[in-house]
């Protein structure tokens, strides 16, 4: 039961009071609908996978689209390039490639590389930065909030927006339980170190489960009492002109266009 | 709704859990029309199997419930749920949405309010707890005492015919207690409030009722109840050290 209100509860609100990734800004691309954003975003991810690997100067030019759009959102490229190091694990994969891939081989600098491999390596690099770097955008320029309107806007199965909206909802909550075991574990002088005490951690993790279920049970009666049958009730309706659109739908279509060149050049 | 039927009227209502346990025996009482009483109770009372009877989350035993003349039941359901407006204990379990304004907004859109009158009807919940400035705060950042006076707001958003609140001053700092006592004061509504917080029920609610062992063991003026110390030790409801209820003055009815 959460029942603290202290100076620490009120820090750890404040760490997911704007998620991290969101900048928060007045920009055009900041005000448009959350659910053009969407599709957009989507759209140019889809248009920049499709495109052939060979055509390496189109990816230059997907790479200057996504840096107009963030001058456009005054998102500094210092904030943008710190959140691509998410990539990293997936750099680290593609890095492999040329040594381990099979087939025709050539020397660079005294290393026997897959030409294949490669080829590969430039693809996965090229094409998940761009997708990665879209994302970023895309939450550094919506909030979590808007991003789930969006979402219910574009028809995702609404079971999906509810329980991802529940994980933003409850989410320090369940932290702060878990930070109360930790503390009432440690202030009976327990002290994780190596495996024998694994099986300690274990059942703090299935009583945290426990008690999140039945707090998943406590909320279902709160709702029910105020009237929920199965679907939440629609309160911020977000719509989108026509000139919002084609304004968001710029970015994917320039990238088709540049798609397009490269199948034919 | 003319003013002599009762907001909530219960009669011999009788339940037992799926695992035989029996929480309530025959339980009766009539709460009318802006009435303010407290069920008091020690634990394991049946003082929460109770409260979900009131808006049909339980039902299946024997008795009725009726709500300003409607009787719970499966037909009316959605209607019940309105006008009954319960506040759970913990308001991490009350409060769901992702901003202050999108839960007290729930309710009331669930019942198909839409645009500016559901919009009215959120700013005059929250301004009637003095909440009105955190309208687009995530729930969790507020302390506790507004999270639980943001609760309050939630249910009231639906308008409903009778406030009911479990444990209201639970962990509540005493500034945050008193600030709920005078929304609670204030508030022109029919309150039935579930509590062990004895001088809170005096401060106020004229009329009490103590629930013992899934029966209405009393119903008088709360005053009377609490200085009868035969009745409250039968009951193992026991007042705070130093505590004289005979000392401080009684909650009085507002004029109806």
């Amino acid at each position: 039961m959460s029942t603290q209100t202290g100076p620490s509860r009120a820090r750890g609100g404040e760490r997911g009071a704007a998620h991290r990734l969101y900048r928060h800004g007045h920009s055009p691309v900041h005000a448009l609908p959350p659910h053009t954003k969407l599709a957009a975003t989507f759209a140019f991810v889809v248009v920049v996978v499709s495109t052939p690997r060979e055509a390496m100067w189109t990816f230059a030019l997907y790479a200057a689209l996504l840096g107009a759009v963030a001058h456009r959102a005054r998102v500094p490229a210092g904030f943008l390039l710190k959140r691509l190091l998410i990539e990293v694990p997936f750099v680290a994969f593609a890095v492999l490639m040329p040594f381990v891939a099979e087939g025709e081989r050539v020397d660079v600098a005294g290393l026997s590389l897959s030409v294949g491999g490669l080829w590969g390596a430039w693809n996965v690099l090229a094409k998940g930065t761009l997708g990665v770097a879209a994302s970023v955008l895309l939450a550094a320029t919506t909030e979590l909030r808007q991003l789930l309107l969006g979402l219910q806007r574009l028809k995702l199965p609404p079971l999906l927006v509810q329980i991802a909206s529940f994980m933003i909802r409850y989410g320090d909550v369940i932290t702060d339980e878990m930070r109360r075991m930790r503390i009432a574990r440690e202030s009976r002088g327990f002290e994780a170190r190596g495996i024998r005490h694994w099986g300690v951690l274990a059942k703090s993790a299935g009583a945290l489960f426990i008690r999140s279920y039945e707090r998943g049970e406590r909320v279902h009666l709160a709702m029910v009492s105020r009237g929920y049958a199965g679907s939440m009730p629609v309160i911020d309706e977000v719509s989108a002109t026509r000139a919002q659109w084609s304004y968001a739908l710029a970015l994917p279509l320039a990238a088709l266009v540049v798609c397009l060149l490269g199948w034919t050049l | 709704m003319d003013p002599v039927t009762p907001s909530l009227e219960v009669a011999r209502l009788a339940f037992a859990y799926p695992d035989g346990h029996q929480a309530l025996f025959g339980v009766d009482f009539t709460v009318a029309r802006g009435e303010r009483v407290a069920l008091l109770g020690p634990n394991g009372a049946g003082k929460t199997t109770l409260v979900l009877h009131l808006n049909g989350i339980l039902t299946g035993g024997t008795g009725t419930v009726k709500v300003a003349g409607l009787p719970v039941g499966k037909k009316h359901m959605a209607e019940i749920r309105r006008r009954v407006g319960i506040v759970f204990q913990d308001p991490d379990d009350q409060l769901f949405m992702p901003t202050v304004r999108e839960d007290v907004a729930f309710g009331p859109a669930t019942a198909g309010l839409k645009g500016a009158e559901l919009e009215a009807r959120v700013d005059r919940a929250l301004e009637q707890v003095g909440m009105a400035d955190f309208k687009d705060r995530p729930p969790h950042h507020l302390s506790f005492g507004q999270r639980r006076r943001v609760a309050v707001a939630t249910v009231l958003a639906m308008e409903p015919e009778i406030l009911v609140l479990d444990e209201p001053s639970s962990n509540l700092d005493p500034a945050s207690r008193r600030e709920l006592a005078d929304i609670l004061r204030s508030l022109d509504v029919t309150v039935l409030m579930v509590t062990h917080d004895l001088p809170y029920a005096l401060e106020l609610c004229p009329r009490s009722l103590i629930l013992s062992e899934g029966v209405i063991t009393a119903d008088g003026k709360t005053g009377e109840l609490l200085a009868d110390d035969t009745l409250m030790r039968a009951h193992r409801l026991e007042l705070p050290y130093g505590f004289d209820p005979r000392s401080v003055p009684s909650a009085v009815d507002r004029p109806r």
